[in-house]
C-alpha cells in the first residue's frame, strides 16, 4: 500500500481516491473476475431504489464521439434485495466501506432508502443521487432546485448518522446555488456531476437510438465540463467533492484533484475497459513522480492556491 | 474466463458484398460453448463491437461481421498481420444436449450456429439446418455447412434461391415445428420461428451493448422470472423464458 495516495472522505480515509461511479461497476463483484477489488479507495454501488426497477426499454446505449449515452432508467432489485443479497455477496470479496447510491421518486423514498442504509455495516457513505436523468417522473426535480436540494439533504441529515454526500446533476444553470443548498441542509460532501443530457439520431433513419430519444452522456468529453464545475463548487462550499466526468487514466485523476477533489469516480471508462480503475491505481505513484507530487492530499484544490 | 486478449490477424475477407469473414491467431482456451462472443476495440471509437464466434480451434477463431456503420467499416479495413484487442470471455453461449436437433440461422446470425452445428457434428448428432437469407447474392457458408451436415434447408426472401419466403415456411413445409431448434438472427425471424415452433427453443439475442460484460446493464431484456442481461446470462435464452405470445 502506497501511502502517499491516500485520501480521506469525512471520517472515512481511502487508500487510494479512485472509485468506480454508480451504475458503471455493479455491486462490484462481477470485476473480481478481473482483479482484486479491494485495491479500490471504495465502490460507488448500483443506484437503488426502495421498490425493484426494470428500467428503460432498449436500445438503452448509444455510442458517441469520446463517450456514450446511457438510458438504463435506475434498473435494480430494490432496497431489499439489495442490502439483503447484493451487499452481502459484495461483502465476501470487498472488505472495504462502500458509497451506497440512492435515487428515489418521492422525499419519502429517499428517506426510507437512507435510513436502511445507514443501518449497513458495509456502507461508509451514503450517495443521494438527485440528478438522474433518466426517468421521466421525479428524480430531476430535486436536483435543479436549490429548495428541493435542501430539503431532501435535511430530510436524509435528520435520519442517518453517516456521512451523506449528495451527487449533483450537471442540467441546471447554476450549479453552485445547488450545491450551496446542500451544505446549508447539512450534506457532508457532494459527487459531482452526473451525466449530461443528450441524444442521437440514426443517420439511415432518422430515428432516436435511444428508445426513450434522450440518456444521461458520459465519457472523456465531459471532463472539461465536469472540471470547470469541481473548480466552481470547490470555492463556494467547504465540505469535500468526489470528482466525477470523463476520467479514464491518472492524468485525469489529478487534474481534477487540482480542481479541487477530493477524491474521484471513475464512470464511463468501465464500459471501455474493465481493468481501468486497477490502471489507474498502477499509474498514479510514477505520474505523482514526474509531477513531484509527495501526497495526492496536498494537491487538492491547488488550482485555486 | 473473462480477459484482455490480443489477436493476429490472418486473413479479412468478403464473404458478400457486405459480410466478411476474418480469421484471428490467438487465445480460444475460453470458448468452452459455441454462441460466445468476443468484445473487439476499435480505433477510435469508444465502445467496442460485440462480435459473435463462429468456428475455432486450439489457436485461431473465425468471426463474420456485417459491415453497418463506422466500426464494423475499420473491422474491414483491416488487414492480415495486424493485431486486435478484444475482451473475451463473454456470454453463455449454446448449451444444447441431443434434443436440440433443428439449427436456424438467419442472415449475420448465421455465423454462431455454424459454430454450433460443427460441435454437434462432432459430438455425433445429425442436425437439421434452416438458413434464411434475404436473396442468393446475400449467400454465404452454405457450402460449409453442406460439408458438414446431412439436411440443409435454405430460404431466401426474394426466392432467388432454396425456398421462396421465411424460415418458418421451411419449417411449416418439412414438418419441422416439432424439434427442439437452436436459432440466431433477426429478431422478427426469432419471434416468427417462436410462434411457428410447437415446442422448446435456445434462441440468440442482439443489442446494442455498453460493456459487454454485465456491469452497465445497457441491454437489459425483461423475462417471466425477473430480467437478463445479454452480455452476460445471454445471448442465449431459453425460449420458455421470454415473454414473448404464441398469437
Amino acid at each position: 500500500m502506497d501511502k502517499r495516495l491516500e485520501v480521506t472522505l469525512s471520517d472515512l480515509t481511502l487508500d487510494n481516491p479512485v472509485i468506480p461511479a454508480s451504475g458503471t461497476f455493479g455491486f462490484g463483484y462481477e470485476f473480481c473476475e478481473f482483479y482484486d477489488i479491494n485495491i479500490l479507495g471504495s465502490i460507488a454501488t448500483k443506484g437503488t431504489t426502495l421498490n425493484p426497477r426494470f428500467g428503460n426499454p432498449t436500445p438503452r446505449i448509444a455510442e458517441c464521439d469520446e463517450g456514450m449515452i446511457n438510458s438504463v432508467g435506475l434498473q435494480n432489485p430494490g432496497l431489499e434485495k439489495v442490502v439483503n443479497e447484493e451487499f452481502v455477496k459484495l461483502a465476501k470479496v470487498f472488505n472495504k466501506k462502500v458509497v451506497a447510491n440512492i435515487s428515489g421518486f418521492s422525499l419519502e423514498e429517499y428517506v426510507e432508502c437512507a435510513k436502511v442504509m445507514d443501518k449497513q455495516d458495509i456502507v461508509g457513505i451514503i450517495e443521494v443521487n438527485i440528478s438522474c436523468p433518466n426517468v421521466k417522473h421525479g428524480g430531476m426535480s430535486f436536483g435543479t432546485d436549490p429548495n428541493m436540494a435542501y430539503e431532501i439533504t435535511k430530510a436524509i441529515k435528520d435520519v442517518t448518522t453517516k456521512p451523506v454526500y449528495i451527487k449533483l446533476s450537471p442540467n441546471v444553470t447554476d450549479i453552485v446555488s445547488i450545491a450551496k443548498a446542500c451544505e446549508q441542509g447539512g450534506a457532508d460532501g457532494i459527487s459531482m456531476i452526473n451525466t449530461l443530457l443528450g441524444a442521437r439520431f440514426d443517420l439511415k433513419t432518422g430515428k432516436p437510438i435511444i428508445h426513450n430519444i434522450m440518456g444521461g452522456f458520459s465519457g472523456p468529453a465531459i471532463k472539461p465540463v465536469a472540471l470547470r464545475m469541481v473548480y466552481q463548487v470547490y470555492e463556494a462550499v467547504n465540505i469535500p467533492i468526489i470528482g466525477i466526468g470523463g476520467i479514464a487514466n491518472a492524468k485525469d485523476v489529478i487534474e481534477m484533484m487540482y480542481a479541487g477533489a477530493s477524491a474521484i469516480q471513475v464512470g464511463a471508462a468501465n464500459c471501455q475497459d474493465p481493468y481501468v480503475c486497477k490502471k489507474i491505481i498502477d499509474d498514479l505513484p510514477k505520474l505523482m513522480d514526474d509531477l513531484h507530487i509527495d501526497n495526492l492530499k496536498d494537491i487538492i484544490g491547488r488550482a485555486h492556491r | 474466463m473473462k480477459k484482455i486478449e490480443y489477436y493476429e490477424i490472418i486473413s479479412n475477407k468478403a464473404l458478400t458484398a457486405d459480410i466478411y469473414e476474418m480469421v484471428l491467431r490467438g487465445d480460444t482456451s475460453w470458448i468452452d460453448a459455441p454462441g460466445k462472443f468476443m468484445n473487439i476495440k476499435v480505433e477510435g471509437k469508444f465502445l467496442r463491437r460485440p462480435i459473435s464466434i463462429c468456428d475455432w480451434d486450439a489457436d485461431s477463431l473465425t468471426i463474420i461481421y456485417k459491415v453497418v456503420g463506422e466500426g464494423t467499416a475499420w473491422f474491414k479495413s483491416l488487414e492480415a498481420g495486424k493485431t486486435i484487442e478484444a475482451l473475451v470471455g463473454l456470454g453463455n453461449g449454446f448449451k444444447f444436449d441431443d434434443k436440440h436437433l433443428l439449427i436456424i440461422g438467419g442472415g449475420v446470425g448465421i455465423p454462431p450456429m455454424y459454430g454450433v452445428c460443427k460441435q454437434m457434428v462432432k459430438q455425433g448428432l445429425k442436425p437439421i439446418v434452416i438458413l434464411g437469407f434475404q436473396s442468393a447474392k446475400d449467400m454465404f457458408y452454405v457450402e460449409k455447412f453442406n460439408a458438414i451436415c446431412d439436411k440443409l434447408y435454405i430460404s431466401t426472401n426474394d426466392g432467388s434461391a432454396g425456398l421462396k419466403g421465411f424460415v418458418t415456411d421451411v419449417m411449416v413445409k418439412n414438418d419441422l415445428c416439432d424439434i427442439p431448434y437452436m436459432t440466431c438472427g433477426p429478431l422478427v425471424m426469432e419471434k416468427a420461428i417462436y410462434k411457428c415452433s410447437n415446442t422448446h427453443g435456445l434462441i440468440s439475442f442482439e443489442e446494442r451493448m455498453g460493456c459487454g460484460f454485465g456491469a452497465c446493464m445497457g441491454c437489459s431484456m425483461e423475462v417471466k422470472d425477473g430480467y437478463v442481461r445479454i452480455c452476460k446470462e445471454g445471448p442465449v435464452i431459453e425460449s420458455e423464458r421470454l415473454l414473448w405470445t404464441k398469437d
